[in-house]
Parts: C-alpha cells; structure tokens; sequence
C-alpha cells in the first residue's frame, strides 16, 4: 500500500472519555464486568450481562488474531478493516496497517498498534505480528 | 395466540421510477400508497392504521398521515430495523388486525438515494451524535459493502464457500430480471462476468452487490372481512418472525443472519417446512446475504449454501427454490437502500400467479418472504413472513 488512509477522529460521547485518555497513554483498556467477571465489547459504563455499573477496565495484551478482514480496493487509498479478536477473548473492529494488503489471512497473528487519528487521538489499529 | 390466517395482503404496488430527480420522498410514498389502494380496490378512508420506517421524512407517520389526508388512522407503527423494517411491520399489523386494532393497515417505503447521489455502499455514513457503539467502528471506515464483505470472507474461511458458489446467486437474479421490463439491469451475466468485474471490497465483486435505485412500494395488511369483500386474490398471512443480531458483547460471528431465529419462528406458526415452500423473495443487498440465509431459514445446512445456490438451483423453472423472480435488488430495484417491501411485492405476485409468465412458479402455494436490515457486519434485523393462497 502506498499513503497509508489518515484515520478520521472518533465521533466524541461522554461516556467514553476514559478509554480514549488511556488510548493517549498507550494502553488499550477493556472493560469487564465484576459482577460475572466477563470482558465485553464495545466499551459501555453499564454492564450489558447484569445492568449494572459495576464495570473495570483492564489493559489488554495487545495480542490477537484476525477474525475477518476487507480490503477496501474503491477507496483512495485503499485501507483494510477488519475484526481482531483479541487474546482476552473478545473482537474488535479495527484497521490492519503497516500490512501488504494482499499477503492478510484469517487467522493471522497481529499486535496493537495505537495511531494517532486526525487531530490527534490515539486509536487502537493492529499489525501484522513479529 | 397465533396471527395465521387472521389476516392478508391485499393491495399491492411498485413504484416503476428507479431515478426520481423531479419527485420528493413524500410524493414517492403517496404514489405507492395510492397505487396499492387501487390495486385493492379501496380507498384512502379505509385506511385505519399506518407503518412506516425511517426512509419516510419528518415524524413519520405522523407527517406522512399529514401528507397523504389519512382522516381514519387508529393504530401506527415506525418500526425501524432497516431494510427489513416493512416484513416486520407485516406481523405488527396482523397482531393489530387479530386484536380488533385496524382493518386496513397501510405500509410504505420510498426514497431517493441516486437523485441525491448518495455513495451508498462504499462511503461511510455520517454516524449522527451521541450514539453508544459508533465511536468505536466509524474511523476504521466501515462502509456498507466492506461489511458485508467480512461476513463473506469469515463464511469462506470456516465452509469453503468461493467466488463462484456466490456469483450463482446474481446468475439467478439477472435470468429472472431479463424478463422485468422495470429491472435496472435486464442483461443476462454468467459466473465468470460476475467474479470477473471489478473488486469493491474483497471478496465481493460490483456484480455481488444490489443496485442503487429510486423509488418506493406500498402494500396494505387487511382483516379476512376485508379481504372477502375485494374482488382482487389475496395473499393469506400464515406465519412470521422478526430478531435482531448483533456483536453479541464482543462474541462477534458473522457466518450467521437473525434468519436463524426469525426464520424458525414464522414456520413454527405456519405449521410448514421449508421444503414446504414454493417460492422465496430473500433480501439480497449482496450474494452473502441471500447465501447466509438460506442456511439460517433452514433451505440447507449451515455451511452448505454455496452448494445449494449452485448450478441454477434458484432459477425458476430450472432449480429447486424459486427467487427473487423479479431480479430482486441484485438486478431489479432497490428502492432507498432497503429492499424488504419490494421482497413482499414478488412474493405477493407469486401467490396471485401474477408474476411474469416465463418466472411464475406452477401452482406457487406457499411463499415466503425474508428482510434484512442494517448491517450484517455490526447490527442487523431480520424478519420472515409465510404467505400462502386462501386454501393453504
């Protein structure tokens, strides 16, 4: 891929001003609910197991694997999306970067990148891994 | 309780434009509307309940009420789950019908996406404000076709589906279209024209994708009174089913549609089987979701799709399941980005034996109908209607 696509900012929602912070700080947060002790995704103040606020955040690994992806060939530039289930067992949609778009499988190691977006927030995009 | 056979469809009408630069939605939805009304032989003051989603402008239907002079409105619904929003509201006005509710409920859909030149499946969409899971998806880009298109990849991987099983299903749509003198695209394509123009969003060819067209239908739910005393043939409900489907918290499976759950409902109230079925119109924004669900309504296994839409098998007369005879949304129409009523319109046809003579299905009985709305990729809603004639 030549240009690499510059990443939008991500739409502004009070209830996710933390895990965007954390994201500037390097570290993808994920919430997990302390009443069943179960990561969940997107991220929410409310758990959606029990109803309740009882929500944690917990670094991620940054490890995963590629669940499923699409190259985006009508675009200029072209730009891979794609689902990363990550190691703590939950997926993710994302962008691939830093890849040959034509060498991706499913099932491919990648790790967390976190990339600055238009403005200046850090998003968590995933890389091959190695 | 059931809503099998206490109630129909009665009037039925497709808006013939497919680019529509000197018509406002709202007049797109009142053309319908009278069309359909014709088609029943009755009139705007029989009208007693009214169903619209998010394609009709303002309030809804409180402005399209305002709009259309509806005097005799009793019962509404805005039901909004996409492209699928108008088979859902199909068992919402049936239960209204069997609980003394409405007698005559009014649906439409219309919409200009190509006069307005709406990129619609290969730009993102403008996310609005304030909305819980969005923040986390719109900057990857995610547009309509490339959606869809991880639900096609993610199939390949875990059941071997190709290119060329998915190209049937668009093989199928265009032998039925030729005959559609309304289709957008009445040419007759072949596997290899389909895996071979050009890649949008890998794996899905432009031939996978639906086309982008104007305009609009109406079709109206009625009592069994009602139907009785039309002198038009109507279409008797038997059984339906609605579900959302999602991310699932982050358990993300995209081999699979809400048919799963919609599908099993409505046959469980029509007391049928899918082998029972004579014809299906099945929602097909692109190959991969007529492919998903035609496993999740059980036509086949799950993972067995791509064998089961090969070599013909949904071309009428050849095959063995009868679909989208009008071209469906891959080669006909598909009116604002939402191709549910039109699936109704065909199906509705094929119970009257109105459907063109070279696509009708001999003795068709038993028809069924399949919506999906939203995105197969992040959240979707799906809905599933069985018709059947007046002896079925």
């Amino acid at each position: 891929m030549s240009a690499e696509r510059v990443i939008p900012a991500p739409p502004e929602n009070v209830e996710h001003t933390e895990f965007w912070a954390a994201c500037n700080d390097g570290k993808l947060m994920l919430p997990r609910c302390k009443d069943t002790n179960q990561f969940f995704w997107y991220p929410r103040k409310i758990s959606p197991f029990t109803l309740s606020g009882n929500v944690e955040w917990v670094e991620a690994s940054g490890n995963g694997e590629i669940y499923s992806y699409s190259v985006m060939r009508r675009s200029d530039p072209q730009y891979v999306i794609a689902y990363v289930r990550l190691e703590e067992g939950i997926t993710m949609m994302t962008n691939l970067v830093q890849c040959d778009p034509d060498n991706l499988s499913v099932g491919q190691k990648v790790e967390l990148v976190l990339q600055e977006s238009e403005g200046g927030q850090k998003v968590p995009v995933f890389k091959p891994a190695g | 309780m059931s809503i099998k056979g206490k109630a129909y469809i009665a009037g039925i009408y497709e808006h013939p434009t497919r680019k529509a630069l000197d018509k406002s939605v709202a007049q797109l939805h009142a053309e319908s509307a009278a069309g359909a009304l014709a088609d029943a032989g009755l009139g705007l003051d029989d009208v007693d309940a009214y169903y619209c989603a998010g394609d009709a402008p303002g309030l809804g239907p409180l402005s399209m009420i305002d709009y259309m002079g509806l005097k005799n409105v009793r019962h509404m619904d805005s039901t909004e789950t996409g492209g699928s929003s108008y088979v859902v509201h199909i068992g919402h006005a049936a239960q209204a019908i069997a609980m003394g509710k409405a007698n005559v409920c009014l649906i439409t859909l219309a919409g200009r996406p190509r006069a307005e030149g709406m990129a619609t499946g290969t730009a993102p969409r403008n996310p609005g404000s304030d909305l819980p899971d969005v923040p986390f998806e719109f900057m990857y880009g995610p547009t309509v076709v490339n959606m869809y298109a991880m639900a096609a990849c993610r199939h390949m991987h875990e059941y071997g589906t190709t290119s060329e099983q998915l190209a049937w299903i668009k093989v199928a749509a265009s032998h039925h279209a030729q005959y559609n003198e309304h289709a957008m695209l009445r040419d007759v394509v072949s596997v290899e024209d389909v895996v071979g123009s050009p890649m949008i969003a890998d794996p899905l060819h432009r031939l996978d994708c639906c086309v982008i067209s104007d305009g609009g239908g109406a079709f109206l739910v009625v009592s069994p009174e009602v139907a009785k005393s039309l002198d038009r043939a109507c279409a008797k409900i038997l059984g339906h089913g609605e579900s959302p489907k999602n991310i699932m918290n982050g358990q993300v499976d995209l081999t699979y549609t809400g048919g799963r759950y919609s599908g099993p409902q409505a046959f469980e109230e029509a007391g049928v089987k899918p082998g029972d079925i004579d014809y299906a119109s099945i929602y097909d924004s692109f190959t991969i979701t007529v492919l998903e669900t035609i496993e999740d309504l059980g036509f086949c296994e799950k993972g067995k799709g791509g064998a089961f839409v090969s070599d013909g098998n949904l071309i009428s007369g050849q095959g063995k399941l009868p679909f989208n005879t009008d071209g469906g949304g891959l080669c006909n129409n598909h009116p604002m980005n939402r191709g549910g009523l039109t699936k109704v319109l065909e199906a509705v046809r094929q119970i009257r034996g109105e459907a063109h003579p070279a696509v009708q299905v001999a003795d068709c009985q038993l028809a069924l109908a399949h919506g999906t709305g939203g995105s197969l990729g992040t959240r979707s809603g799906s809905s599933t209607v069985i018709l059947g004639r007046e002896d079925a």
